[in-house]
């Protein structure tokens, strides 16, 4: 099988990649290029936890090819921190202590993260709603909903 | 000399009876004893038995001292999440 | 050693504060490393190919078309596993578990498996893997296996625990009994009976994660082994003795754990990777898919529980039986004897019986699922004594006060209890503003109690204090819910020094001694015991190098608030020296400065909860919602509040899920319909109400800190509390779980039809 050449945009940075025209983008972050944030809890979308923004819009990106980036801005896990500088929903989940294996949290912060530059003053039963695409088995979400009204108060105060 | 209790299906391998007087300092002694007395246990103590000692499970400890007049139980050594 | 575990009393300054845990900037940014999140230079890709039969006899696999695709470097079948469990029986059933021998036993059992260049590749050779196969008639259902028109899954079975051998071989693999005093005479006495029937569906413990391992063997007979589990000491024992390595020349490491709950206790493709590793001459990384963790991991047993309790008008109970079937998958477990001694536990009872009945059925391997066998147990008792309490007219939670066991009780399952929670969360709930909430139309409000016995076990932790008096803290009981945030509070307290200061990891199993594995709510109870124990033994050092500095008798060295304190008037011009200090001078006085700790964690307290539940039903429907949840439970003493909350909230959110929605659902052809999350649906936010918890502290006398185990309680209640509700909202008491709209519709259609 011949691959494909993406020339694509990953948190701001210009990358390139040959990928299988089967392969996933979920396949590419964490095999190709290394970036095992996103997590594979399912392969059929039903979890969440691969979750990422492409262009401005929440995917899972165990359900995007990995040939499909070609142009556009790909936004993962590692990116959300700017420097040593913790985004407010990262802080606010540590915390609330918003997770207890942690496995889901990574696709939980893109899923909030999008949320939220959506809608900045989420009803308790926007933020349900909005991460209800994102699978959690330890914690009920009770903590991670309490995070993310948190997180939402400090960013409109920002 | 200790009482001890076996539960429902230990008993049944010693001899039907579920109180037995045992002369035992520690549990170690105590399974030494009982495993003499009904050969039919030893398979039942290398599966696990633990040893409720006035309530508190012990589950490893064969060392631990069994005290003149304590209650013990001997129940099967279970399995958790 | 010499370690003295009783409970002290002491006034705490670090333990039952709320810092952010260790690993957690790891884990929002996206850097902790899990099961598949590892890689080694050279690795193959494994995959299994597994059965498509629920029952079937392996008549011949023919790999040969596989091995000459391009790109294969290894295919193994039980061929390549020998059998080296010597007759332990409970290993040769893992080992078969791994690796069908000679029957597939169940659709999803392993076969054969792979090694590849690429994952595609790996595909594609299993599709060449021919496997010829002898269908057999095959059972599922619980009830339906311990008939004995069933077909039988083993015939070397004969039921264990009967008065006389069975001359028949027999799904049932074991009765077991518990219980005292006379039943017959307890009944003969109550006013009130009730006798009901109840079943539960088998569920899968559901973590996020797939089991997931990288294994390298090398020709020497050393190997790696990279893994999520929930205890990497029993997984190295395990491999080791599958694959006749030497357990010191195995080390395993324990990756982050996405969730166990019990499924990760024992191996499922560890020894598949080794071995393909070991064949291939290279590492191997090895991946279950959601299907293959649905179909071949975990699960709980499916249920079938009779139970019949008996009252006078003044609300004592004066009698109670179960009768309590477990499936235990094709292999022999010990599930309903769980199921059988914890029935009744929370109960204050003169006559008591209850008889397990483990049966074998045609689905995965049956694993430990938090608390396992105790939610379903629960569901048929608090049902059971939810409708004894009406019939007599008595609210429900008085009923249990008046029936509640109480230090010095004998309990259901045998010994006497000592100080227990029961009552106390009762009495909190009687008070709880969530029982005098007011209900609308539709809506139903139920509580249950639930009973967990907590376990210890072999425990060795590490605690090395580096010169700059920062102290790194190294336990064997894998971290599965923030547990080092725990354990680092304890280094803190007993040291006396700020928690910022200590750092905990979990170490590898070449570099600490032998752990049990994280299970039976054992991680903070045990390693906090081995914590405790390592500090005091590096503060006896600490006080050494003080004496030694100050050039003094040790005996007048005292160790208070993270200082050595040199006692007595004599010494009144010589000021403390903290840790730091004497840290800093380590290298002259003596060389390093560490604590060890090895010690069996017994003692470990039992555990009660009593959870408050209201749900909606949408009588048109039959859906329901649980609109408003309280959790009251035991701690013990609650070493990191906000992570015991989150343990009591887990434990909810699991329980309302199995109450209302999650069931292995069979086809006729034994195959499993709903292998993934779309169709086996676990709760997600928007099912939800937030979970409120109140945290109870009756000190565990065995603990120097009085801590119990707080894991698996939690999941007890929720059963019965959801059918509770539900049989409150819909006037119709509701005997199968999970509660699911047709079944709820089901039975308003019965009721209906009268």
């Amino acid at each position: 099988m011949a691959g494909v050449a993406v020339s694509t945009t990953i948190n701001g940075d210009a990358v390139e990649y040959l990928c299988q025209p089967d392969e996933t983008l979920l396949e590419v972050l964490r095999d190709r290029l290394g970036l095992t944030g996103a997590k594979e809890g399912c392969g059929t979308g039903d979890c969440g936890a691969c979750s990422v923004i492409v262009d401005g819009r929440l995917v899972c990106s165990c359900l995007v090819l990995g040939a499909e980036a070609e142009g556009r801005k790909v936004e993962t896990i590692e990116g959300m921190a700017h420097g040593d500088q913790l985004h407010p929903l990262q802080q606010k989940f540590l915390e609330h202590a918003a997770l207890q294996c942690g496995v889901c949290t990574p696709g939980f912060l893109i899923a909030a993260k999008d949320l939220l530059e959506k809608n900045p003053s989420p009803t308790e039963e926007e933020i349900r709603f909005g991460l209800a695409g994102n699978l959690c088995r330890c914690t009920g979400y009770d903590k991670i909903v309490r995070a993310v009204q948190d997180a939402a108060n400090v960013m409109k105060g920002a | 000399m200790v009482e001890v209790t076996l539960w429902g299906s230990l008993s049944a391998v010693a001899g039907g009876k579920a109180r037995h007087e045992i002369e035992a300092k520690d549990i170690r002694e105590l399974f030494r004893k009982l495993a003499e007395q009904y050969p039919g246990i030893e398979p039942w103590i290398d599966r696990g038995i633990a040893v409720a000692i006035d309530g508190t499970i012990y589950r490893d400890t064969w060392s631990k001292e069994l005290p003149e007049g304590a209650e013990i139980f001997l129940l099967p050594r279970l399995a958790g999440g | 050693m010499n370690f003295d575990p009783r409970f002290s009393g002491r006034q705490f300054a670090s333990v039952g504060t709320r810092p952010i845990r260790p690993d957690g900037i790891d884990k929002v940014t996206g850097r902790a490393r899990y099961g598949a999140d590892f890689n080694m230079a050279g690795q193959l890709v494994g995959r299994v190919l597994r059965s498509p039969h629920a029952h079937a006899v392996i008549k011949s696999i023919d790999t040969s078309k596989a091995e000459k695709l391009a790109g294969v470097k290894a295919v193994i079948t039980a061929k390549d596993l020998p059998d080296l469990t010597d007759g332990d029986a409970a290993m040769y059933d893992i080992l078969d578990n791994c690796m069908a021998r000679k029957k597939a036993l169940y659709d999803g059992h392993a076969v054969a498996a792979v090694a590849a260049i690429d994952a595609r590749i790996a595909r594609q050779a299993l599709k060449l893997i021919e496997v010829e196969y002898e269908v057999l008639p095959h059972v599922t259902d619980v009830d339906e296996a311990a008939h004995h028109h069933a077909p039988l899954i083993n015939d070397q079975v004969f039921t264990e625990g009967l008065e006389e051998k069975p001359a028949k071989p027999s799904n049932v693999t074991k009765r077991t009994q518990f219980g005292h005093g006379d039943v017959h005479k307890g009944f003969a006495e109550a006013d009130f009976v009730v006798e009901r029937s109840f079943k539960t569906e088998q569920t899968h413990q559901g973590y996020i994660e797939p089991h997931a391992c990288v294994a390298s063997v090398n020709a020497d007979g050393t190997a790696d082994l990279w893994v999520c589990t929930q205890g990497h000491f029993v997984y190295r024992q395990h491999c080791a003795q599958l694959l006749g390595l030497e357990a010191s020349k195995l080390r395993v490491t324990s990756s982050e754990i996405g969730g166990g709950f019990g499924g990760k206790t024992h191996v499922w493709a560890e020894p598949v990777a080794l071995a393909l590793s070991r064949k291939a001459g290279r590492p191997v990384k090895l991946v279950m898919t959601r299907d293959e963790v649905f179909r071949a991991s975990g699960p709980t047993s499916a249920t079938s529980i009779d139970v019949k309790i008996g009252a006078k008008k003044d609300g004592t109970i004066t009698a109670a039986e179960a009768t309590l079937r477990y499936s235990s998958g094709p292999y022999a477990g010990s599930w309903a004897e769980i199921g059988a001694m914890t029935a009744f536990a929370c109960y204050k009872l003169e006559n008591v019986k209850t008889v397990g009945y483990e049966v074998l059925v045609n689905r995965p391997k049956t694993a430990a699922y938090r608390a396992p066998s105790a939610p379903m147990a629960a569901f048929a008792v608090e049902s059971a004594v939810d409708e004894l309490a009406k019939e007599l007219g008595m609210d429900a939670v008085d009923f249990r006060i008046k029936n509640a066991a109480q230090e010095g009780t004998r309990a259901s399952y045998g010994p006497v209890y000592g100080p227990i929670g029961i009552g106390p969360t009762l009495e909190a709930v009687k008070h709880h503003p969530h029982m005098k909430a007011p209900l609308k139309a539709n809506q139903g409000r139920g509580m249950a109690c639930g009973f967990w016995f907590n376990f210890g076990g072999q425990t060795c932790t590490d605690l090395n204090i580096g010169m700059d008096g920062s102290v790194s803290l190294a336990v064997g009981t894998v971290d599965v819910g923030g547990s080092r945030a725990s354990l680092s509070l304890v280094a803190a307290e007993e040291l006396g020094i700020d928690y910022s200061h200590v750092k905990a990891i979990v170490a590898d199993t070449s570099s600490l001694g032998y752990n049990d594995m994280t299970d039976g709510s054992r991680g903070t109870f045990s390693s906090s015991m081995a914590t405790i124990s390592a500090a005091r033994n590096a503060i006896k050092i600490l006080r050494e190098r003080a004496a030694q500095t100050w050039d003094i008798p040790v005996e007048d060295v005292h160790w208070e608030k993270g200082h050595a304190i040199a006692k007595g008037e004599k010494y009144g011009n010589l000021s403390p020296l903290s840790l730091k200090e004497i840290a800093a001078a380590s290298g002259k006085t003596g060389g390093p400065i560490a604590g060890h700790s090895e010690l069996v964690a017994d003692g470990a307290g039992v555990s009660f909860a009593t959870h408050i539940c209201d749900v909606e039903v949408d009588p048109e429907t039959g859906s329901t919602r649980v609109i408003r949840y309280t959790v009251v439970q035991d701690a013990g003493k609650a070493v990191h509040p906000t992570y015991v909350e989150g343990q009591y909230q887990g434990g909810a959110a699991q329980g309302i899920g199995w109450a209302l929605n999650e069931e292995y659902i069979y086809g006729k052809d034994g195959r499993l319909q709903n292998a993934g999350f779309l169709d086996y649906r676990i709760p997600v936010c928007s099912d939800l109400p937030m979970i409120d918890t109140q945290i109870l502290e009756i000190p565990n006398p065995n603990h120097p800190y009085g801590v119990r185990g707080v894991g698996e309680t939690s999941i007890v209640p929720p059963l019965a509390a959801i059918a509770n509700a539900v049989s409150n909202a819909v006037g119709v008491r509701m005997t199968h779980i999970p509660m699911s709209p047709p079944r709820i519709l089901a039975a308003l259609d019965a009721e209906r039809e009268g």
